[in-house]
């Protein structure tokens, strides 16, 4: 009743007959001995590739025949087919090497297994019929299924449990009986039914089952590549390449304090007029108001501000004097809130500097709920209140509309920056809208603020740049991927 | 005769919790409780508590060793409130002496923690921390549509359900498989039992699709039961032109013009909430999207809202049962699942009342129950102590956690048997 690992002893030419199958777990590193230049390559393609995925969840409804349109072509222009046989290296290898750069730290792990997961699902659903079969009983799923009697009894409440599922159906189907444990996904969203502690998965959706076990295979693997990471800090050459590989998912790196102390508090009303995202404007707003903010606003708003340049001691000073203008007095305040803040520059507890939120961050994960004022206001608020929003900041009724069309489509980043756009008067903006903190900069920069912090966007290059001190070497990539 | 027991002063409280920690907390039942039938190795060793002391000072990491170090440390601390946290991987009193990063929050009961706080774009009686016997239905109903999925839906069976002792309840689900549930198990389970979303900025939080889980459907049926007296009368959601103005918000642009003109000098709320009811039915027979709006009203209105954070992590900490809620001075008693919907947290004793009754002069019977314990001095504090909180009010709460402690022996038992089977197998 559960997935059980294959275990094979390998042999001398271990990864053919693993290059024979369209699709892996990969749970098997590469054997075998690569140069540092494809090493390089293998990595920056695979990360072109990430990207893209990541890149297409955004703006297009994931899974949806759009999705996958975009999703062919991409891959066909990033070179990156896994259908024919010698490309299936490529793809086994570039995986493996991209796991060494982002095991690291929670946010990259996190990151990584979306993207892989995504990529995983697109290519899952694409198999025919008859080869996502073998897939699954290579890999050993074994459930019981429902017989006859149990799916007549149940017939009412599976049909009420699936989008997929119609009446005349149900008797044709087969229903697996599987632990919720192994079904979390599903039972999230509801999609299956649930009784005693089994979900009820029909046969279309266990591809649900398999992702969900691909995504705790992954992490598990990532974790235990993590602990094996000294081995690779102390290889020279592969270090400050990997360093790089990680850094490249969100441009920059918007934990490093840039401008410290530039700005002061009392501009803070004003820029977030002027500069801030909707997000971190309402959350401005709110505090101004309320003098008070939730946890998740804090931190969205903290770390944000934090991004922007406001010392520790600025900040310290500015949640203060807010809050003790609500319920909150000096010496609670002290006691109950100081301490969090200072968490975020990293001076408490587990003494993480955290990183300011992404966007994806702040449309996925922890949504708003009663009393709350984060989250993307794009994602978050009815669109009614946020048309009214809209209108009060004087957007034209035409670019309203526009942006309102962008949010219909679930394109929030999108919507965001045509939001930039229009409030800047700027026809087409340079970037793409990923971070908070770089709606920011790119505000100050188009009026004429602030001076351009160098970026970094081009991945390749700068990835190139580093490894040309790298000699030419073979490395032997199994030994990376040692149990530790 | 009842005595008025809301003159709890928060001033008295140091005064109280020696007392209390000395004579009336159910040290026995609770250690039995965390120990889970010593099933697991160091279970009870290696579980966070943390103590809210005097002036606001909180410490973290405390743990003991056994029943009377855990007695020994709150008899001394007298701690305003305790908070219970995961079991962690070693003596979380020991997390600095452990090499970073292997110190890590293994297990916990899967806990759920609702706060009326969250009702109040839906509440018109009260707002904020207060709470009266009308909003507190909004309590019993989430008490029974959890209480049910818990059970049905993923088969859990040891359910302790907590006044907090201000403005809410607490759900301890103590079931193996609950304690052993992942986060991201946790959150899953959390999101699958939250219909209400959105936060300041979204009107409309409840919104259906097709088909409609049976867990929706299961829900519901618990919330009809409550919504014509709850909501309807005594909320009086339809009552005052804002409120019935909130309501047809949730309630399709198209059709809310139709319902404005039909529901014109029509007063009685009742009736209109009927009204809605038929617009609805009506229009359920149409394709059009929208069609469930009386149904997304009632669950705006009525169904529990999660704190889905706190359910989340392992490592999370919640207000331990028997603890003193330090602003009311209620005891943060357990709730008999068979007397939910009579359950009044008026009524739940403060500490000012059960130290008082401690002080009440002694019955016939109690007199030669002590002098009985003279003669056989061997358990005699034990006794004592036990006896002393049979003569308060706080007894029938622990008589009924001692009883949902029984249901999990039983199961401890079992899983105790089979492991010595498995033993005797090698
Ligand atoms: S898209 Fe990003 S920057 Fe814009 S409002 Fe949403 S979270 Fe903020
Ligand atoms: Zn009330």
């Amino acid at each position: 009743m559960q997935f059980q690992r294959r275990h094979r002893k390998l042999g001398t030419n271990p990864q053919s007959e693993l290059y024979l199958q369209p699709l892996q777990f990969y749970g098997e590193p590469p054997l075998e001995n690569i140069s540092l230049a494809e090493f390089e390559t293998f990595a920056v393609e695979r990360l072109k590739l990430l990207k893209t995925v990541e890149n297409l969840g955004v703006s297009y409804v994931k899974h949806s025949s759009q999705y996958k349109l975009k999703m062919d072509n991409e891959l066909r222009l990033l070179h990156f087919p896994y259908r024919p046989d010698t490309k299936r290296r490529k793809d086994h290898i570039s995986h493996f090497i991209l796991r060494l750069a982002y095991c690291q730290t929670e946010d990259l792990r996190r990151w990584f297994i979306q993207q892989e997961v995504d990529l995983f699902r697109y290519r899952f659903t694409d198999l025919p019929p008859q080869q996502k079969l073998e897939f699954l009983h290579k890999n050993n799923l074994k459930y019981n299924t429902l017989s006859d009697k149990e799916k007549n009894e149940l017939s009412d409440k599976l049909l009420m449990s699936s989008y997929s599922v119609s009446g005349v159906t149900v008797e044709k189907l087969e229903f697996y009986k599987v632990p919720f444990q192994d079904a979390l996904d599903l039972v999230r969203s509801r999609k299956v039914y649930l009784k005693a502690g089994f979900a009820f998965v029909p046969q279309q959706d266990i591809v649900t089952i398999v992702l969900n076990d691909f995504r705790t295979r992954l992490s598990k693997a990532l974790a235990l590549t993590a602990r094996s990471l000294p081995a690779v800090h102390s290889d020279e050459r592969l270090h400050p390449l990997l360093n790089h590989l990680s850094h490249a998912y969100l441009g920059q790196d918007y934990s490093i304090q840039k401008n410290v102390g530039k700005i002061s508090l009392e501009q803070i009303d004003s820029l977030s007029g002027k500069s801030f995202p909707l997000c971190m404007r309402q959350l401005h707003q709110a505090l101004r108001e309320n003098h008070h903010l939730r946890h998740g606003g804090r931190m969205q708003y903290g770390l944000f501000l934090k991004g922007i340049g406001i010392s520790l001691e600025q900040a310290l000073q500015f949640w203060r004097s807010e809050f003790i203008r609500g319920k909150v007095d000096a010496d609670k305040f002290d006691k109950a809130y100081a301490y969090g803040i200072r968490h975020m520059y990293g001076k408490e507890g587990k003494r993480a500097d955290y990183t300011p939120y992404s966007c994806m961050k702040v449309i996925l994960s922890n949504p708003p709920s009663q009393g709350d004022h984060h989250g993307c206001p794009f994602r978050h608020s009815d669109p009614e209140l946020l048309k009214q929003k809209l209108q009060f900041y004087k957007v034209s009724p035409s670019s309203i509309t526009q942006i309102m069309e962008l949010v219909k489509g679930m394109h929030f980043q999108l919507a965001c920056q045509k939001y930039f756009e229009v409030t800047h008067n700027v026809e087409d903006s340079s970037f793409s809208l990923s971070h908070p903190n770089q709606y920011f900069i790119e505000s100050q920069k188009a009026l004429g603020g602030g001076k351009d912090p160098k970026r970094d966007v081009d991945v390749p290059q700068k990835v190139q740049e580093t490894s040309q001190h790298l000699a030419e070497t073979a490395e032997d990539l199994e030994a990376l991927f040692k149990d530790g | 005769m009842r005595m008025s027991y809301s003159d709890y002063d928060p001033a008295c409280l140091p005064d109280l919790l020696p007392l209390y920690y000395r004579r009336l907390f159910p040290f026995s039942q609770y250690y039995r409780w965390l120990n889970y039938g010593g099933v697991q190795k160091n279970y009870f060793q290696n579980r966070e508590f943390s103590f809210t002391l005097k002036d606001d000072i909180y410490v973290r990491y405390q743990s003991f060793s056994t029943q009377n170090e855990l007695e020994k440390e709150m008899q001394k601390m007298n701690p305003y409130k305790i908070d219970i946290g995961a079991v962690y991987s070693h003596r979380p009193n020991q997390h600095n002496t452990v090499k970073s990063g292997s110190f890590q929050a293994l297990e916990k009961e899967l806990v759920f923690d609702i706060d009326m706080t969250d009702y109040d774009d839906v509440r018109t009686c009260c707002s904020a921390a207060d709470i009266c016997s009308k909003c507190w239905t909004l309590m019993t109903i989430a008490i029974h549509i959890l209480d049910r999925a818990l059970r049905d839906d993923f088969g859990f069976q040891h359910l302790l359900w907590v006044y907090s002792g201000r403005r809410g309840v607490h759900c301890w689900v103590c079931d193996e498989a609950a304690r052993k549930l992942s986060a991201a198990g946790r959150s899953a389970v959390a999101e699958y039992l939250s219909l209400v979303k959105g936060g300041e900025e979204t009107v409309k939080k409840v919104v259906l699709t097709d088909p409609i889980h049976p867990f929706i459907s299961a829900s519901l049926e618990v919330v009809e039961k409550y919504f014509l007296e709850y909501a309807v009368q005594d909320q009086d959601i339809l009552g005052r032109k804002e409120c019935v103005d909130k309501v047809l918000a949730l309630v399709p642009e198209d059709v809310r013009n139709e319902l404005q003109t039909k529901m014109k000098g029509v007063k009685q709320p009742e009736k209109l909430w009927k009204m809605i009811k038929n617009e609805a039915k009506n229009k359920q027979g149409t394709v059009k999207k929208g069609q469930h709006f009386e149904k997304e009203i009632m669950l705006q209105y009525c169904y529990p809202r999660l704190d889905v954070n706190v359910s989340k992590g392992v490592n999370h900490l919640l207000k331990s049962p028997f603890s003193v809620h330090p602003k009311t001075g209620r005891i943060s008693v357990p709730i008999d699942l068979k007397e939910v919907d009579s359950f009044d947290p008026f009524v739940v004793p403060t500490i000012s009342r059960i130290c008082e009754e401690l002080d009440r002069p002694r019955t016939e019977e109690e007199k030669s129950e002590e002098s009985q314990d003279k003669e056989n001095e061997k358990d005699a504090v034990e006794t004592r102590k036990m006896r002393d909180y049979k003569r308060t009010s706080l007894a029938k709460y622990v008589k009924y956690f001692d009883s949902f402690l029984d249901g999990m022996t039983r199961s401890w038992k079992g899983e105790l048997l089979r492991k010595s089977d498995d033993q005797m197998e090698f």
